[in-house]
């Protein structure tokens, strides 16, 4: 076995060994720099996994060579090839954005810990992508979370230890709900391996213990993915954490549970069995549908910019859900779209706000009064990345909102598309609200704002241009998601 | 020659007049229209520029008889409105004004109907700056009411276009017809930008605020963009005779009994609209040739008369008909180029608006329509006496205002943009086959020869009517320079007093149904901000157990459904 053919464990091990690493090195800088190293190459592997995936078809790795459904196997197909792109991209440039604004919001002897604990979360994330396994999927979700919870608790703000911990308590509840749908499957089929399971449910399928085990397993993945009204602890979290990983986790925790949820509902059980057999698709239309136009609600109401972004993220996690529970393939790739889209502007969005905070050490509405003038270029990169949100072509938003309302009209589901369109206009009114402050009020005479430093705006600026860019060349992104959706939604049939 | 988007110049040009100063600025902003225009007159009839974009045949440039005549159009307007501007040192509207221009040039040129929807909200998002340029506190509130009316109606016509293509017709932007849903949602649209009426508010309440010469390229721009759309999407639509006849006629009530002059304008251009519209409702090839022949002299005549409106306001800061008066002593250049406009405005022989006019009226004949003819007529008189006399007469003549004093004649390229307007007024007036030659269907028509008799009997109903009403011997003009109290008398008393006796009959049904729709509107707002407000009950931090009661809900629901 050459090297490359080790590329599906390697994405995963390098963070995960890198984690000790920052510990032992135990100096910021160090541990900032062998960091945002791993996370290149962890980005490199999956450009290259996505290549050998697009040429090649699924790639299957045998941990330890141990033959499935015996080993642990792990499974790279186009979706997990895809995500776990997004996933990389967007820690890269986060990492590249976290030097200064860790230095700014986390006290000196726990920067090391910080970037160790930041680099268990994004390996876990990555686990999940990856392993075809499902107890490992619990195993990489603990360590996502776990170290998620330390993350969060790291913020300045006091109500991070609060919000840390609330998070704490929904997510164990979360996992420990995953971990009990797996050992009723594994309790009526005797094996883990998820392509095994596909194989062997549907003889079992008629039993209520597998249905009990879905019902498990979906509520889990849904208080993962803070789908409506499983969300409560999503806008606390990003709202205390440190500005690096609300970033962070904004752009790619909640997708990986989009993904988690595609993979258990698609990939264990089948499309007819999930959204046909059992009225899943009723509830994930509905619960996406009132998240959307809620969160959206509250959003408008929020004082606290971050908040604000984070209601927002529950709206549009709304319509990732929205799109699945269309279960047609039109619906499953404007999911898929929204997946990616979505982590380029919400990535955008937070770390335009991290850099805020970084000048101004808030996210108050209230000091966003003149910044305009004081900071353009991250203001027009948060009027970027909000147009990209209202879904405002050309930007990327604009795409993912067109295949879903799409899929709507396809199963002349019109008040569905006309609930879509108000969860735009909502949009608007919401980003319109910090456009009016930034651009209409007066500064603050007293207070002395510069622009945010190169090193932020980088990141930042890729980002919008990827908003941007992707909104006019949409072959990659429209190919990838439509032949990944026609991939999982042509396994249900 | 390279082949050039006709919309990209103006575009261009907007983002360098916004960074550059003095000479410069004036020669980027005067040549981005003339290479716009350029760049249309390299096209020939049938050219298209295709696009292929997310899977989707887009064609952002499509040239035929139709847009060119408007593409040209807006050039000519935006030549003027810039020339008119050439003093203002503001960025922001240097920017906003030639954005907007480049936004109307490229909807009339747009293929399809997703590109017609991008120009479409640039439109409005350029637009409104002009509103914002003015830099009060009211000016920024009717700039936002403004704005939210012309978002809406983007995204009707983008929710249109997908219905309507969805259904299998495709994106392309041709005959729409009311046949589809997906048809009237972009009918909607296309009214609201066309000021239908009830649709219309926004227009009375936002170009009165924006600035002096911010009013003139809003004047210019939006409207036409719409009557092409209805145009090229919905001629022969037997609606809108009906709709275009109410909006000719219903803003003279108005007009007569508003004090400000540039509202007066405003209600006036629903009312010249009107005709417009009813010409696109007929839809015979005389009846469309009209509309595009009124709406090009219009935006001539309608511009001449913003122009010499925002004159006034420049020089005295004020525009209340009301406390203006005599100004003709001081600013006879300003005063004569306003009475032309207001001559072509009222369609006299020789001016632009009778030849154009003419068209409309004729058409309404040929095709039988009486009663819609008798509406016309009524309104052109009504034109005449709001927007013919009234105008030119409180601001330049009645009584002596104490602007007097320190009036003056405005800057010299506010008079030359003046001149230019005039000068075109006058001139496709005298010589029309000039205009009708571009025309988008061939025509013989002929307004001094064909149609010589129904001339005379529009302009001997003018005379009947206006002398009727007005207890004048003559009505020319001319003769208003000794135009007594009796006129005044009756703008002031006897119309605006039987109007006011019908309205003050609608004015409580107008107001409960207004305070109805308030107090719905405040109380949803109330429940909202108690559900979603930020100490809401949607919002709020809650406490762990009871997220977790909603957990145990959710499963309990998904087992309950799952098992049965």
């Amino acid at each position: 076995m050459s090297f490359m053919d080790h590329l599906p464990i390697l994405v995963v091990i390098i963070p995960l060994l890198t984690a000790p690493l920052c510990v032992l090195l135990n100096r910021p800088i160090l541990a900032w720099f062998v960091s945002i190293l791993s996370a290149l190459i962890s980005f490199f592997i999956a450009i290259q996994l996505v290549f050998q995936v697009n040429e090649l078809g699924t790639i299957s790795y045998w941990l330890g060579g141990w033959e499935p459904p015996w080993g642990i196997e792990y499974r790279i197909d186009l979706l997990a090839a895809y995500v776990l792109l997004i996933v990389t991209a967007i820690a890269s440039l986060v990492m590249l954005f976290a030097k200064k604004s860790v230095e700014k919001e986390i006290p000196e002897n726990r920067i090391a810990y910080f970037y160790a604990a930041f680099m268990l979360a994004f390996a876990g994330l990555l686990g999940i992508v990856a392993t075809g396994d499902a107890f490992n999927v619990f195993v990489f979700l603990e360590i996502s979370s776990l170290s998620s919870y330390a993350l969060i608790s790291m913020g300045k703000d006091r109500r991070a230890l609060n919000a840390s911990f609330t998070y704490l308590i929904m997510g164990t509840i979360g996992a420990t709900f995953i971990l009990i749908g797996i050992g009723s499957l594994y309790m009526m089929t005797g094996t883990l391996n998820m392509a095994d399971l596909a194989a062997r449910l549907p003889e079992v399928a008629d039993t209520r213990t597998v249905r009990a085990g879905f019902a498990f397993l979906t509520v889990g993945v849904g208080l993962k993915l803070a789908l409506f009204p499983l969300h409560l602890w999503l806008p606390n979290a990003y709202a205390y954490a440190p500005s690096v990983v609300t970033a962070f986790l904004a752009a790619t925790a909640t997708k990986v549970a989009v993904y988690l949820l595609i993979r258990i509902i698609l990939g264990v059980f089948t499309l007819d069995f999930s959204l046909q057999l059992m009225p899943l698709d009723t509830l994930l239309v509905t619960l996406g549908l009132i998240g959307i136009i809620s969160a959206s609600l509250v959003a408008v109401y929020q004082g606290d910019i971050k908040r604000m972004f984070a209601y927002s993220s529950v709206a549009q996690i709304g319509y990732m859900v929205l799109g699945i529970g269309l279960a047609t393939t039109t619906g499953l790739t404007a999911s898929i779209l929204h997946l990616f889209n979505h982590a380029l502007m919400k990535g955008a969005l937070f770390i335009a706000l991290g850099a805020i905070a970084f000048r101004i050490g808030s996210t108050s509405i209230k000091d966003f009064s003149g910044l305009g003038k004081r900071m353009p270029w991250t203001m027009a990169a948060i009027v970027a990345g909000g147009l990209s949100l209202i879904g405002i072509p050309p930007t990327v938003g604009f795409i993912s909102k067109w295949y879903l309302v799409l899929a709507a009209l396809e199963l002349e589901l019109w008040p569905i598309a006309l609930l879509i369109l108000v969860g735009s206009i909502l949009a608007v009114i919401y980003i319109w609200r910090l456009v009016e402050a930034a651009y209409f009020g007066k500064p603050n005479p007293y207070q002395y704002v510069q622009e945010a430093p190169l090193s932020m705006l980088l990141p930042l600026w890729i980002l919008v241009i990827a908003n941007f860019y992707f909104g006019i060349q949409t072959d990659f992104s429209i190919g990838l998601a439509s032949s990944a959706a026609s991939e999982l939604s042509g396994v249900g049939r | 020659m390279i082949e050039l988007w006709p919309a990209i110049p103006l575009f261009i040009a907007a983002i360098m007049a916004s960074v550059t100063r003095g000479s410069l600025r004036a020669i980027i902003m005067l040549a981005a229209p003339l290479i716009s225009a350029y760049a249309i007159f390299q096209l020939e009839p049938g050219d298209v520029f295709s696009v292929e974009l997310m899977g989707l045949q887009l064609t952002p440039v499509r040239i035929d008889a139709l847009s060119i005549l408007f593409g040209y159009l807006f050039n000519l307007a935006a030549l003027i409105g810039v020339i008119y501007a050439l003093h203002v040192k503001d960025p922001m509207q240097d920017l906003a004004a030639l954005a907007y221009a480049g936004s109307a040039v490229g909807a009339v040129l747009a293929g399809d109907l997703l590109t017609l929807f991008v120009y479409w909200e640039l439109l409005a998002l350029t637009s409104v700056f002009l509103i914002f340029a003015r830099r009060t506190e009211r000016a920024y509130k009717a700039g936002m009411r403004y704005l939210l009316i012309q978002i809406s109606s983007g995204l009707l016509l983008l929710s249109g276009a997908i219905f309507y293509s969805s259904a299998g017709n495709g994106l392309s932007f041709n005959y729409i017809g009311l046949e589809s849903s997906g048809g009237w949602l972009i009918f909607i649209a296309f009214g609201i930008k066309a000021a239908f009426p009830l649709l219309h508010g926004w227009l009375t309440d936002a170009y009165p605020e924006a600035t002096p010469t911010g009013t003139v390229f809003l004047a210019s721009f939006t409207t036409k963009v719409a009557i092409y759309a209805l145009a090229r999407g919905f001629p022969g639509t037997d609606l809108l005779i009906i709709i275009g006849v109410i909006m000719a006629c219903f803003p003279i009530f108005y007009a007569v009994i508003e004090n400000d002059l540039r509202k007066v304008l405003a209600y006036s251009l629903i009312n010249q609209l009107g005709y417009m519209v009813v010409g696109i409702g007929i839809g015979t090839e005389l009846a469309l040739n009209g509309t595009t022949a009124h709406a090009f002299s219009h935006v001539l005549y309608k511009g001449l008369l913003m122009m010499s409106m925002g004159a006034v306001l420049h020089v005295t800061g004020e525009i209340r008909g009301s406390e203006l008066g005599g100004l003709y002593k001081k600013m006879p250049k300003t005063t004569l180029l306003c009475i032309i406009g207001a001559a072509s405005i009222s369609a006299f022989p020789l001016f632009s608006g009778f030849i154009s006019k003419a068209m409309v009226v004729s058409a309404a004949i040929q095709e039988g329509h009486t009663l819609v003819w008798l509406a016309l007529l009524f309104a052109a008189a009504g034109v005449f006496h709001h927007a013919g006399i009234k105008i030119p007469f409180f601001a330049f003549f009645a009584h002596d205002s104490k602007h007097i004093e320190t009036a003056h004649e405005p800057p010299g390229n506010m008079i030359l943009a003046m001149g230019i307007a005039a000068a075109f007024c006058v001139g496709i007036g005298s010589f029309p086959g000039l205009l009708y030659a571009m025309l988008p269907f061939a025509t013989d028509y002929s307004a001094y020869d064909v149609s010589h008799v129904l001339a005379q009997m529009q302009l001997l109903a003018f005379s009947a009517l206006a002398f009727a009403w007005l207890k004048l011997a003559n009505i020319y003009p001319p003769e208003l320079k000794s135009v007594n109290l009796d006129t005044e008398w009756f703008y002031r008393h006897l119309f605006p007093q039987s109007v006011k006796k019908l309205l003050d009959r609608l004015i409580p049904v107008d107001q409960a149904i207004k305070k109805f729709s308030f107090d719905i509107f405040a109380f949803s707002q109330q429940v909202l901000a108690r559900h979603h407000g930020s100490y809401g009950i949607l919002a709020r931090s809650w406490p762990t157990g009871s997220m977790v009661l909603w957990v145990a809900v959710l499963l309990g629901l998904s087992l309950l459904l799952y098992y049965f």
